[in-house]
């Protein structure tokens, strides 16, 4: 059964691989189906024909698409995912900084919004359809609900305009780890604000659903007290969508935030990709993009492992 | 009430007596509104770091001067780099790396001096070699660059002894030294007659420590600056703030001592701040709406005059840029130019006129679509709106079409029949005509043709007298004016707050945002 996990882990690795091939596809013929191109977008409203030609001839752009994809591609399995164009720096060293900030920042509101949301999910199960219940579930929709730049301006107007916070999240590659996580401390609590009310209602949600069960009957005949119950008996059986709305967060962590970072000035990979598509430098973009969906392949492939080994009866298979 | 004709800057919320009580009053009567005065040029003091907020920057920034394309890649280049010639805070020219210059009456051969005893800041001396191979880096056959049309005039350049640089151009051009100046054309180490388009190596007043494209920019003052009087700071720090409320924010909590592209919906607000002043300059920037004169209705120009006469330039400065800008004269010469034309007739909104010229054309009414996208101008689709629902009462229907912003210059300006347009404008009269308007130019965008027109560009180009390039020049504009394919119904200021802890000398450079590029050499901590 532990060697049936590891088939299962290294056929999603394949078919993960099989995924990110489509999508630098997709998004290559996406970026072509753009109007413009590199040499366009750069020289903006001071381009002229012979400029932009000269621009093409030097990128290579004047070859066909087949062509400049196959070229890509054969870089890439060699591990070299080439120069940006647009200002030919390596890929590899534009993208370590910011995967890192990214990641940081991701990890840094997980640390605080897990825990939060599991803790929140469990108390309104517990006391559910009492006044704390209800007040949770207004809170958590209501910072979901806001668009994430309101919640930003509305932490910033309150926590940054006082000094408490500083409203811009500048990183310096020599911060220590406190000076780090005090300087993206309202970046976190926002991104936090918008993924708690997700995971915090499934919580609540999947527990609720397996009170109903005969085992948790039986449990409270024997006279166990609520909170053993759902701690003991309850939340072991509801792991499974809980593992599976967590890695459904996290990924949204680390592709998803362009906002935030936008508003708090955190160099992270969400405003590489939006200059880069804006300019159209494709070898960027699928750098990108590919890492985004590498995010999304390995978590959800993490939140299928687990569910599974938390399911005895998927792990002791007869 | 945000500017006047006669000076290109106005500081809001000081008044004489305040400033001559000392600089620790700046800013304590803000929201008095109407000046008096002007702050008296303090003693510049060296010392601080600048921290400023840019409204720009991208990832896809380089160290390539024939990219560069928004203020923040400007405004640091201009950190690190020396320029032949600079056009300085008042609009005239002064030399910089090059010490003086000299034409032949012909306007054709120019003969520049470089200043003696230049370094870069890697230590290696300014030579003649340097120059040619920073201008040679637009030119030929596989330039990219974007100044390209502007250099292309140059037909020759040559080195006589060690430091007498000579350009042979092509034709006649009194306003060559001004080309000089543009921010493309920084002067770089050259190498085997190449300059090195991934280097940092200049020699302006500060050295680059870090560059981080899209966010940071570190610099610290150059200690072996040739200029005694400029680079105050000792060091520059610039960060890319996008989003326009998180730069103001950033202002107001200190992260900042000075922010570019203040937000024009909320400056009002941003006044009230304390600690905070908002500094605006009107110079050569301007919006227009370009007409493709070869097709119809554009063909005719009744039917111009007719839209022209259509537009309510006040309300488009009151209600698009907030009062703070000036209103254009179809033309793209602003109020603070050498040869600015002011007595031309001003056109300003008239249903009557416009009907008038409408039945010129044989027309009753008029059906026109006009192509707008911010990303032409901010606030370019509602300039559109407003634009239409005041046309419509001399009988003129304009559509509005909204474009996307995503590739808006190279699929919609010179392409769509009608459409907005944003111009950083030029220094010189001359360089501004032939850019957009000259016969053939690559960026004509009505794509117009006027034999006078083009007859006086190049006599004036090459006329070295006053008087008569004054009067030719007038005459241009009243041309533009009254036949050209553009309307240009507003000159838009450059608006900039700081902290009062900022000063800067009386008159700011207006002829791009951030004192002409040039706060980082010219400001300085109180």
């Amino acid at each position: 059964m532990v060697n049936s996990i590891w088939l299962m882990i290294a056929q999603r690795l394949g078919l993960g691989l099989v995924t990110l091939f489509v999508i630098s596809l997709l998004i290559f013929g996406a970026v072509e189906l753009l109007p413009g191109d590199i040499a366009q977008e750069m020289l903006g409203q001071s381009a002229t024909p012979e400029t932009v030609a000269a621009f093409r001839r030097e990128l290579g752009l004047d070859l066909p698409a087949h062509e400049r994809y196959l070229n890509w591609l054969g870089g890439v399995v060699q591990g070299d995912f080439g120069n940006s164009l647009a200002n030919g720096r390596p890929i590899t060293d534009l993208i370590a900084g910011r995967l890192g900030n990214t990641l940081f920042l991701a990890l840094y509101a997980a640390a605080i919004a897990v825990p939060l949301a599991l803790v929140l999910g469990i108390l309104a199960a517990l006391y559910r359809n009492s006044w704390f219940d209800r007040a949770i579930n207004v809170f958590t929709l209501s910072s979901i609900s806001f668009p994430e730049f309101f919640v930003a301006y509305i932490l910033i107007f309150y926590l940054a305009q006082s000094g408490l916070f500083p409203s811009i999240a500048k990183i310096t590659p020599d911060a220590t780890l406190g000076e780090k996580l005090y300087r993206t401390f309202l970046p976190a609590l926002t991104l936090t604000l918008v993924v708690t009310a997700h995971m915090m209602r499934m919580t609540r949600a999947a527990i609720i659903n397996l009170l109903a069960s005969p085992y948790i009957e039986m449990a409270r005949l024997k006279g166990m007290s609520p909170g053993r119950i759902i701690v003991k008996h309850a939340l072991p059986n509801a792991l499974a969508p809980i593992i599976n709305v967590v890695a459904l967060n996290l990924a949204y962590l680390i592709t998803g935030v362009v906002v935030v970072e936008v508003v708090f000035v955190y160099p992270g990979l969400g405003q590489l990709m939006v200059d880069s598509v804006s300019k159209r430098d494709i070898t960027v973009v699928q750098a990108a993009s590919l890492i985004f969906a590498c995010a999304y392949v390995l978590l959800n492939l993490t939140a299928d492992v687990l569910s599974t080994l938390s399911n005895p009866r998927l792990v002791h298979k007869r | 009430m945000k500017n006047t004709s006669d000076e290109n800057t106005i500081i809001h919320g000081v008044s004489r007596r305040e400033v001559l009580q000392g600089a620790t009053a700046f800013g304590a009567l803000a929201m008095t509104g109407l000046l008096s005065g002007r702050p008296a040029a303090a003693q510049p003091k060296q010392g601080g770091v600048l921290r400023i907020g840019m409204g720009h920057g991208a990832t896809t920034d380089s160290y390539d001067p024939a990219t560069w394309d928004q203020a923040f890649v400007q405004v640091f280049a201009t950190a690190r780099h020396g320029y032949l010639t600079e056009v300085a805070a008042d609009g005239s020219l002064v030399g910089e790396v090059a010490e003086s210059w000299e034409a032949s009456p012909d306007a054709k051969v120019w003969r520049f001096k470089l200043r003696d005893g230049l370094t870069f800041h890697s230590g290696k001396p300014v030579t003649t070699d340097d120059v040619i191979a920073s201008i040679n880096h637009h030119r030929g056959e596989d330039s990219k660059s974007g100044a390209k049309p502007i250099v292309q005039e140059i037909v020759e350049m040559k080195a006589e002894g060690d430091d007498i640089l000579v350009f042979t151009l092509a034709g006649g051009n009194a306003d060559f030294p001004f080309v000089l100046s543009d921010y493309h054309l920084p002067i770089m180490p050259s190498a085997d007659g190449k300059i090195d388009p991934t280097s940092a190596d200049g020699c302006g007043g500060y050295v680059v420590e870090s560059y981080e494209p899209g966010v940071r920019a570190q610099l610290k003052r150059n200690p072996n600056f040739w200029k005694t009087d400029r680079a105050h700071f000792d060091g520059i720090e610039m960060l890319s703030i996008l989003d326009a409320a998180a730069r103001q924010n950033a202002l107001v909590t200190g992260e900042v001592d000075v922010i570019d592209r203040v937000d024009l919906n909320t400056v009002h607000l941003l006044k009230r701040a304390p600690g905070i002043e908002i500094l605006d300059t009107t110079g050569t920037q301007h919006f227009t709406f370009a007409m493709d004169t070869r097709v119809g209705p554009f063909d005719d120009n009744n039917v111009r005059m007719a839209l022209k006469y259509a537009i309510d330039r006040e309300e488009l400065v009151e209600k698009i840029l907030n009062g703070y800008g000036a209103v254009g004269n179809d033309h793209p010469i602003g109020q603070s130019q050498r040869y600015h034309a002011d007595d031309l007739e001003q056109h300003s909104y008239d249903p009557d006129k416009a009907k008038y010229y409408l039945k010129q054309a044989g027309l009753d009414n008029l059906d026109v679509t006009l192509s707008a996208a911010d990303a032409a101008f901010a606030g370019a689709v509602d300039a559109a709106v407003l634009y239409s629902e005041k046309a419509a009462a001399a009988g003129i229907n304009i559509q509005v079409a909204r474009e996307a912003n995503d590739g808006y210059w190279s699929n919609v300006w010179m392409k769509k029949p009608w459409s907005a347009v944003y111009w950083g404008g030029r220094p010189t009269e001359d360089w501004m005509f032939t850019t957009a308007y000259a016969s053939g130019a690559a960026w004509n965008d009505s794509f117009w043709e006027n034999d006078r027109f083009n007859e006086l560009l190049l006599a004036a180009r090459a006329e070295l007298d006053e008087n008569k390039r004054r009067d030719m020049y007038v005459e241009m504009q009243g041309i533009v004016s009254n036949d050209g394919g553009v309307v240009v119904p507003m000159f838009a200021s450059y608006v900039m707050a700081h902290s009062d802890k900022v000063m800067h000398p009386e008159v700011v450079g207006a002829n791009w945002t951030m004192d002409g590029f040039r706060a980082v050499e010219r400001w300085w901590f109180a």
